[in-house]
């Protein structure tokens, strides 16, 4: 029970966020900042040549599709941006 | 996404030029993200509807479904999903968004 009360509790955190984001898109460099300093509150910078030529919903799709679901879910708060270069 | 939250939704979207699916309302948010975009559109003055998906657990669910989009908030102008609150915010920003309410055809302050 204590174990799974943590588990719920637990927030995404700041190298597992960056880990999703490189294993899919191996060429990107990525800044991520803990806004609040609480396990929730993220922002991140993403650049990737993949990037070129997609529209900006595409590119942040890309993004979320590569933390598999946990957006809007254990990731609660994460503001995107992303640039080609 | 059983068909009446489906229909819902796109009602919505067909009943209002300038639509945003949102948490709260524009008077009393309940989210910051919600919030953001709202306020954006109210500078612009820029008529809009909001649906406050926190009335309703399908819709909630749904939008993100309909959008394939995991976040709230979410913007439609004209039918066409523009964004969440980070997409907007640069648009605001750079003055895309500006320009999309031009070519749409939508009032806004100038």
């Amino acid at each position: 029970m204590v174990r799974k009360l943590y588990e719920l509790n637990m927030a995404m955190n700041l190298k597992e966020i960056e880990k999703h984001i490189k294993d899919a898109m191996p060429d990107a460099s990525i800044e991520i900042q803990d806004l609040a300093g609480d396990g929730n509150h993220y922002s991140a910078i993403i650049t990737s040549p993949s990037f070129s030529g997609k529209s900006k919903i595409e590119q942040h799709k890309m993004v979320y599709n590569s933390l598999k679901g946990k957006m809007g879910n254990e990731l609660h708060a994460l503001a995107i941006k992303t640039k080609e270069q | 996404m059983d068909e009446q939250t489906k229909s819902l939704i796109q009602n919505h979207i067909d009943n209002n030029e300038v639509c945003l699916f949102m948490k709260g309302t524009p008077e009393a948010p309940q989210c910051g993200f919600s919030m953001a975009v709202s306020n954006m559109l109210k500078i612009l003055e820029v008529k809009f509807k909001g649906v406050n998906v926190l009335e309703d657990e399908k819709l909630r669910q749904g939008i993100k479904d309909f959008s394939d989009w995991p976040t709230i908030p979410q913007l439609y102008i004209k039918k066409e999903f523009v964004g969440g609150c980070d997409i907007v915010k640069e648009m605001y920003e750079n003055g895309e968004l500006k320009k999309i309410l031009e070519s749409k055809g939508i009032n806004f302050k100038k």
